[in-house]
């Protein structure tokens, strides 16, 4: 082909280009959520996963009631969540029944009966104060939804063995149980990067010693570990003090598996063309592991990370039942359920699983969303 | 073959002392000793016992000695079967903990079969039947398994066993059996009550390695050389099971590495929740009171447990997949 008749048809290509309004041009990150955008279920559960972790940001103004308060007439109030009725003689008004506490005297046995009152629900009531983040100068009383008499009462998720709102303390819970299990993600994800960064890039005996310290930590029984450094763990510390000790001991067990998958891609891919290109350009190293490589893993340390969160949820939540994660008057979803331990709560009050059925929920969400992420993040993959 | 299996236990020493290594400086790890806890409680019961008596007390327990000569006179002592004394127990480790290892032993191993027994149909049928209502059903069933956490489930099944079948699902063994000679009548009671968590505890892995499985045997059945036994004429069942079946059976055997540490860390937290006489409840009493010698001793066990797991599971391998010997 002549240097003019490719002139000519690089020409044609330009108009044609500019006919259809530019030359199409996607990125990585498009392709990536075109492809995702074709697993419903994946779609789905970032959605939910979008939602639970709004939720942790503003629990403080979505929940309807002050989780602390202790409603000591209203102690194993059945939810009433299925009793909600949005009409009020023919107008729009929800309400909820209004039900009185009995005790049975001979079979000692609590029942709550309906007594005709009515606790109506308003959206952006005023209800108890709060300080948004802690920050006084965010001090508000607005809520989203709540009774609209100040006094009222409201458990739509139940409340607990001290008339504690379930529901309340389920939306104080997300944002421990959640944001540690993002943190401890992230803690991890620092480690494993720079240590199965390193063992990837350098191989040799850097990848040896790095391996077999991983192997090490993923052959020991995790539970039995964790247990034994978190009883290490005053327990009068202050609560973000043992937020902090508990993720940092989750992500000291969480790395590995990053670390893994990490040094893995960098083994394989230390001897791609853009790389050796790179290193013959005269880059630094940190420059090639920082603008060359990790780049092009972006999106797979994203979809790993994803399905790092269940499995530190799941630690968190183990431990806190256990005592030995974050204690009370710490509020996380292992903390809640530490509440439904004993046989004898549960029988009676069913509705303490809710937490437990929270975790199974965001875990579920997460992990189908970090497969839908994975597979879309592998280019080769054609499903 | 026996070289190999020579030089895997070989290699298996410098990491049992490592783990050793690893138990004794977490068992070390909370502030004050057995002794400060011991003072504390009886603080709390109103008496305060006299700084000399404590001293003494130190000195009786070896406390006093500087870290290393304890933990080298615990490692010698254990290499002559003499684990340590519990503080708290006043007994020999050995006494206290023998007969609950033994169950721990048995309640993971049993889920692990457990697991095996329930992965492989499944999961041959799930790759066979891709995209049918049954493998969608099992893929659904494989995730909420792996989302729930052991000690919650554990929780549902007490509540379910109370309310809907009137029968408690604590213990391992009927109360008539505990501490009692090892009988028939026993064994059976415990196998009637071994059932539930062994359940509990299977179910996450058992999920995983449904899709492990699926996942690889997919892979194998739209080989070439499927289709050519096919072609050839060979039963459906029989081509299935000597090929891509035999070789979807790696991971099941190199996953026991992982699996057992899970099992053996679920056991630690069902048994707690469901009060079960393994080694999970008297490792969280042990910490909880900083009874060093109990708790490192389970840790230890626990811990050498699954590299005896690992060491098993790598040898089987070896057998399984001659070209993994090849390699070595």
């Amino acid at each position: 082909m002549s240097a003019e008749n490719k002139q000519k048809d690089d020409e044609q290509v330009v108009n044609m280009a500019n006919l259809r309004g530019g030359i199409e041009y996607a990125s990585q990150w498009t392709l990536m959520w075109r492809r995702f955008r074709k697993h419903k279920l994946a779609v789905v559960s970032m959605v939910v996963v979008i939602l639970f972790y709004a939720v942790a940001v503003f629990s403080e103004f979505l929940a309807p009631m002050d989780p602390e308060a202790a409603a000591s007439r209203k102690t194993q109030h059945p939810p009433q969540l299925f009793e909600l009725h949005f009409f009020d003689e023919g107008k729009f008004a929800p309400y909820v029944p209004g039900y009185t506490k009995k005790l049975d005297m001979e079979t000692s046995k609590i029942s709550f009966t309906p007594d005709g009152s009515k606790v109506y629900l308003g959206l952006f009531v005023r209800g108890f104060e709060y300080k948004m983040f802690g920050f006084d100068a965010l001090q508000s009383d607005l809520h989203l939804f709540g009774p609209k008499d100040k006094e009222g009462q409201v458990f739509l998720f139940g409340s607990d063995t001290m008339g504690r709102d379930v529901l309340s303390r389920v939306i104080y819970g997300a944002r421990f149980t959640l944001s540690l299990g993002l943190i401890g993600v992230i803690l991890s994800v620092v480690l494993g990067i720079i240590l199965g960064g390193l063992a990837g890039y350098y191989g040799g005996w850097t990848d040896w010693v790095v391996m077999r310290v991983v192997e090490f930590i993923l052959s020991l029984p995790s539970i039995p570990i964790w247990l034994a450094m978190a009883a290490a763990l005053p327990k009068d510390w202050p609560p973000h003090y043992q937020y902090m000790a508990v993720t940092v001991i989750i992500s000291l067990i969480g790395w590995t598996h990053l670390a893994r998958v990490i040094r893995g891609r960098f083994l394989s891919m230390r001897s791609d063309v853009f790389v050796i290109a790179a290193k013959l350009d005269g880059c630094s190293e940190p420059r090639i592991i920082f603008r060359h490589m990790l780049p092009s893993l972006a999106s797979h340390i994203i979809a790993q990370v994803t399905l790092s969160i269940p499995s530190m949820v799941l630690s968190e939540t183990s431990l806190s039942f256990l005592g030995l994660g974050l204690q009370p008057p710490a509020i996380s979803w292992g903390v809640l359920l530490k509440g439904a331990q004993k046989i004898s709560v549960i029988a009676q009050a069913p509705w303490l699983f809710l937490p437990g059925l929270m975790v199974v929920i965001a875990v579920l969400a997460l992990n189908f969303f970090g497969d839908g992420l994975r597979d879309a993040a592998d280019p080769y993959s054609n499903h | 073959m026996l070289n190999y299996i020579f030089k895997r236990l070989l290699s298996a020493i410098p990491f049992v002392i490592m783990v050793s290594m690893t138990v004794f400086v977490l068992i070390q790890l909370p502030p004050g000793d057995y002794v400060d806890s011991w003072a504390a409680q009886q603080a709390q019961s109103g008496e305060t016992p006299d700084p000399a008596t404590l001293a003494d007390m130190r000195h009786q327990f070896g406390l006093d000695r500087p870290m290393i000569v304890q933990y080298g006179s615990w490692i010698a002592g254990m290499v002559q079967g003499d684990f340590g004394r519990s503080f708290a127990k006043n007994a020999q480790v050995t006494e206290l903990v023998g007969e609950r290892i033994g169950l721990t032993l048995i309640l993971s191993v049993a889920s692990l079969m457990l697991t095996w027994m329930l992965a492989l149909p499944i999961g041959i049928y799930s790759a066979v039947c891709r995209y049918s209502l049954g493998d969608y059903i099992f893929t659904l069933l494989g995730f909420v398994g792996l989302a729930i956490p052991h000690f919650l489930l554990a929780l549902v099944m007490m509540y379910v066993g109370v309310k809907y079948f009137g029968h408690d699902v604590t213990g391992l063994m009927s109360a008539q059996y505990e501490g009692q000679p090892w009988t028939w009548a026993k064994w059976m009671d415990l196998c009637s009550h071994l059932w539930i968590p062994m359940i509990i505890l299977g179910l996450g892995s058992t999920a995983s390695l449904i899709r492990i499985l699926r996942a690889n045997l997919i892979d194998q059945l739209y080989m070439p050389y499927v289709v050519t036994a096919r072609a050839k004429g060979l039963s459906e069942v029989k081509l299935l099971c000597k090929y891509p079946v035999r070789i979807a059976l790696n991971p099941f055997v190199s996953t026991i590495g992982w699996i057992l540490p899970n099992l053996i860390s679920g056991a630690v937290i069902v048994s707690i929740v469901l009060n079960l006489n393994t080694v999970g409840p008297v490792l969280y009493e042990a910490l909880m009171s900083q009874d060093i010698y109990l708790s490192g001793t389970i840790l230890l066990v626990v811990c050498a447990l699954t590299v005896v797991g690992t060491l098993l599971s790598d040898i089987l391998l070896v057998i399984l997949d001659p070209r993994i010997r090849f390699e070595q």
